[in-house]
């Protein structure tokens, strides 16, 4: 009698085992699809894509829609879109870690006259629409002839950004404070306490900051729309989505194709900076 | 002995402010001189070209009296975050604890969850879903194939293309599943033993237990992402453009194409100073609210 019981209560749990694993598997297949119906479609012709027997594999595997993608339009390859977003995102990103590690060492080990005011400050730039100062800034970058360039893109990240002041200062408030004490005692100066000492200790903060910074900045659609005007100044992102309007559209796997390269930088972060990406997202509720 | 002492005081001073000082330039010449700025403009007439003529209050009176698609816009925005967000997070939560056991393949499971998180933002996903949601794209054929109906012109008609959005939003629900699932690791678990002593069921410990303890972080992440749930252009912007007529059109497009396609900067700032009130507004009702439901541990 007990065995029987037992007997059901094992096979039950084997069954909602495999039940669940189903549950979260179709879960996982639904999650990844438009990512791999996009890749499949890179490959694909117009017909496949969209005709009346659509298929999931691609009926063949050529690149020739990457080599047409690649051409990009007005005269203006890919090759040049995605160096301009690596250089919007690699120099915003170095600007952005270097002046917010700065700014969080001022705030968090520094004791100055303001420091609360200048704090709350900060702050209120974390919760203030973007909206709001958005036709301002464009009216000033305007003025000084920066329109149409990537500078407005990148000059801003180098006044630090108070989402990585933030998450750089929880991660310097776990190191000691006796380290100030001692440095004070030998005699040293702030500037060289805080680049010999409190620099090297808060590394694994400011590759987490980099990794967003990047990743927001590569994908950042709003920025490149309202600054740049010329074909040549383009980022990836912007490429993308005038690509989608001009071809209107006899193309979509070169599209489709260009769109899977713009993501390859985004999934190479999360592949090998996974753990980077988690904490922090855990510690400080980064969106991701 | 005095006098060393301002000496040191005036140098940590000085320090300090030279190290804050990328950010007090940050501060003055991209929030604050700004905000100055977009207040007066809300009270002008400004086309960039010529300069700006003040208008009084006409720009507010206009955006609330006579601009229809304004308050069409609002509406949509509401309804977009109200309904995604909650959603969203309710997912979340359920998906957190579905992989809760500590085993080798949940950890993967929670990965693959969370890439749409990083990649769902971007230009390339939302044309993909476009495509995906066109009348001859994937999402019919796959309802085709399983005997559905499979004509359903999801981005033109006015009652299924905000949906389209809604899902873009609830499909990146892996960041917010990782934080629940690091608030879940942080409950004691004495809390669940007792429980089990006293004999509470499974439900019940969700109900007594979980969802207490995380209602912090739920309370957290509501306020954030409504917020920027308020303020989200891009899916609108490049995947329905708005269409069709305005059911997906929000704020901060609205907002964009009367700045940058109408040239109404004055106009423009002034929505903009009401989305700053509507996010104020929401953010104090939500923190207000929080006494009655949000569990903060006596310490």
């Amino acid at each position: 009698m007990m065995n029987i019981k037992a007997a059901g209560i094992r096979q039950n749990r084997i069954q909602s085992g495999i039940f669940g694993i189903l549950l979260k598997l179709v879960g996982a297949v639904i999650m990844i699809y438009p990512v791999v119906w996009m890749f499949m479609g890179s490959f694909k012709s117009n017909y496949e894509i969209f005709g009346d027997t659509q298929t999931f594999f691609p009926s063949s595997w050529d690149f020739s829609k990457y080599v047409s993608g690649w051409a990009g339009f007005g005269g203006v390859s890919f090759g040049t879109f995605f160096l301009n977003s690596f250089v919007v995102a690699g120099l915003g990103t170095i600007g952005a870690v270097a002046s917010s590690s700065v700014v969080a060492f001022g705030f968090s080990r520094c004791k100055f006259r303001g420091r609360g005011i200048w704090f709350a400050c900060m702050l209120l730039t974390m919760m203030l629409p973007s909206q709001v100062t958005m036709i301002p800034k464009y009216i000033i970058f305007n003025q000084l002839g920066w329109v149409g360039t990537k500078l407005p893109l990148i000059v801003p990240s180098f006044t630090s950004e108070a989402f990585f002041v933030f998450l750089i200062m929880q991660f310097i408030r776990g190191i000691p404070m006796d380290l100030d004490e001692a440095a004070k005692i030998d005699g040293s100066s702030m500037a060289r306490f805080f680049v010999s000492i409190i620099l090297p200790l808060t590394k694994p903060a400011m590759v987490t900051a980099a990794i967003f910074s990047f990743m927001w900045k590569w994908e950042d659609f709003m920025g490149p729309l309202l600054y740049l005007n010329k074909p040549r100044t383009y980022t990836a992102s912007l490429a993308i989505k005038m690509f989608n309007d001009s071809t209107s559209l006899s193309d979509w796997g070169a599209l489709f194709a260009m769109s899977t390269l713009s993501l390859i930088p985004i999934l190479l972060i999360f592949v090998f900076f996974q753990k980077y990406l988690v904490e922090g997202i855990a510690t400080s509720g980064l969106k991701g | 002995m005095q006098q060393r002492k301002t000496v040191i005081r005036r140098r940590e001073n000085l320090e300090g402010y030279l190290f804050i000082m990328p950010f007090i330039i940050g501060f003055l010449l991209f929030t604050a001189v700004p905000i100055c700025v977009s207040f007066y403009l809300s009270f002008t007439k400004y086309d960039i070209l010529s300069s700006p003529r003040w208008t009084g209050l006409s720009n507010y009176i206009k955006m609330f009296t006579s601009d229809r698609v304004f308050w069409t816009c609002f509406k949509v925005t509401l309804f977009y975050a109200f309904v995604s967000v909650p959603l969203k997070l309710f997912m979340s939560l359920m998906v957190a604890m579905l992989l809760m056991k500590p085993k080798l393949e949940n950890g993967i499971f929670r990965a693959i969850y969370y890439i749409p998180s990083i990649l769902g933002g971007s230009i390339a996903i939302a044309v993909v879903w476009c495509r995906l949601f066109a009348t001859d794209g994937a999402i019919n054929n796959i309802l085709g194939t399983l005997g559905l109906p499979d004509d359903i012109s999801w981005l033109s008609r006015t009652d299924t293309a905000i949906w389209t959005l809604i899902v873009l939003a609830i499909w990146q629900f892996g960041s917010s599943m990782l934080i629940f699932t690091s608030g879940l690791q942080q409950i004691p678990t004495e809390l669940y033993e007792a429980a089990r002593v006293d004999g509470a069921g499974k439900i019940v410990q969700f109900f007594r237990i979980t969802l207490p303890m995380l209602t912090p972080v739920i309370f957290f992440n509501l306020v954030q992402q409504l917020i920027n749930g308020f303020m989200a252009f891009t899916s609108s912007y490049v995947i329905t453009g708005g269409a069709p007529l305005n059911s997906t059109l929000f704020y901060s497009v609205y907002l964009y194409q009367q700045a940058f396609q109408f040239s109404k900067m004055g106009y423009a700032s002034a929505m903009a100073w009401f989305m700053l009130f509507v996010v104020a507004l929401m953010t104090i009702l939500l923190f207000k609210s929080s006494d009655r439901w949000v569990f903060y541990e006596t310490k």
